[in-house]
This record gives C-alpha cells, structure tokens and sequence, in this order.
C-alpha cells in the first residue's frame, strides 16, 4: 500500500469517525430531552453545542479528505458537488413551493432535503467515477 | 489531448498501479490519462516526463482541432 492511498485511507476513516459522531450527537439532541434527560435545558443547549461543535469538526476532516486525494478524484468530486449542489437547490425550492401551494398535504421537512442531498451525492459520485474509469 | 503513457509504461515495465505509486497518484487516475479520458495537470505531466527522462512534448500531444 502506497502513502498516498494510506493518507487517502486514514481521511476516509476519520471522515466515517466523525460523520457518525456527528449523527449520534444530532440523535442524542433531538431525542434526548424526551427520552433521556427529562427537558432538562442546561443538558439540552450542552448536546446541541457538542452536535454542532461535531459538525465543525466534521467538515474540516471532509476537507483534509478532500486534500488527500489526487488530481482525477478531486475533479470527480468537484464535479458531483457542482451536481448535487444544482440539483439540491432545485429540488429544495420546489419541494418548499408543493408546501406553500398547498400542493403536498405535510410540512415540507429538511429531513428530506438532506435524504436527497445524498442519495444525489451517492448515484452522482458512481456515474462520474463510472466515465473515468 | 493524445499521449504515449502506455507505450512509455509498457517499455518500461511498469504496471498502472506502480507507475501511479511513482507519481503519486491513483491507478485510475494513470488508467484514465491512458485513454485519453483525462487530461494530468503541469505538475503530473512534469513527474511523468522525469520519470521516464523524456520531454513532456514527447508523452504528450496537443492537437488543435
């Protein structure tokens, strides 16, 4: 194994660290104060400071992920962004439009802006991959 | 852009995985500038060419169309 595809390894390990950290401090706000601590505020502010100090953390390591690529992968990347990034806006104003039109009976949730922004990312990412290779 | 990287690689004996270990770069990535899917940038090109002690103009042919 190369150094280049060790550095790439280990970006893409402490990527998946602290994505799930991420999503487990994102689980302990959100249903926290109901099942575990009882409303308690103080407890409250304190996970929702850590979930957000953890997405911090988590978009610097998606950044050295990023820098520990080469030149054809990062390109791959760039452009999966761009498309996700289009698509999103896309999606999401219209999505917000079903909602004030009344069009959609339920609230328009982010849930789902953030479901489409991966599945977009995922199926993005294997096309682009799929041209290069 | 046309390139020569595979005769080059195939002269030298190199496999696509050992010439990227020697640039620093991924398989896929020698793989793709092999088919002419993906230009390298003036850094890769320079790496090349010194590791195969050649000129870039030697790997790499730009034809205006």
């Amino acid at each position: 194994m190369t150094f280049y595809m060790k550095t790439k390894k280990q970006q893409v390990l402490n990527l998946a660290g602290w994505t799930w950290s991420w999503v487990a401090t994102l689980a302990l706000a959100t249903f926290g104060p109901q099942f575990i601590w009882d409303d308690h505020q103080l407890l409250t502010i304190l996970f929702v400071g850590l979930n957000f100090a953890n997405g911090i953390a988590m978009v610097i390591a998606n950044r050295h992920f990023f820098n520990s690529l080469d030149e054809l992968q990062r390109k791959i990347q760039l452009e999966a962004l761009g498309i996700t990034l289009g698509l999103t806006v896309i999606i999401g104003i219209t999505y917000s439009l079903l909602d004030t039109t009344n069009l959609i009976n339920e609230d328009a949730e982010i849930g789902f802006l953030v479901g489409i922004i991966g599945v977009i990312y995922m199926v993005s990412t294997l096309i682009i991959n799929k041209r290069y290779s | 852009m046309k390139n020569k990287l595979k005769v080059l690689r195939a002269e030298h004996n190199l496999t696509q995985e050992q010439l990227g270990k020697a640039v620093e770069v991924s398989r896929q990535t020698i793989n793709a500038i092999e088919k002419e899917k993906f230009d390298p940038s003036l850094v890769l090109a320079i790496k090349l060419a010194r590791l195969f002690k050649t000129e870039i103009e030697s790997i790499f042919i730009y034809a205006m169309d």
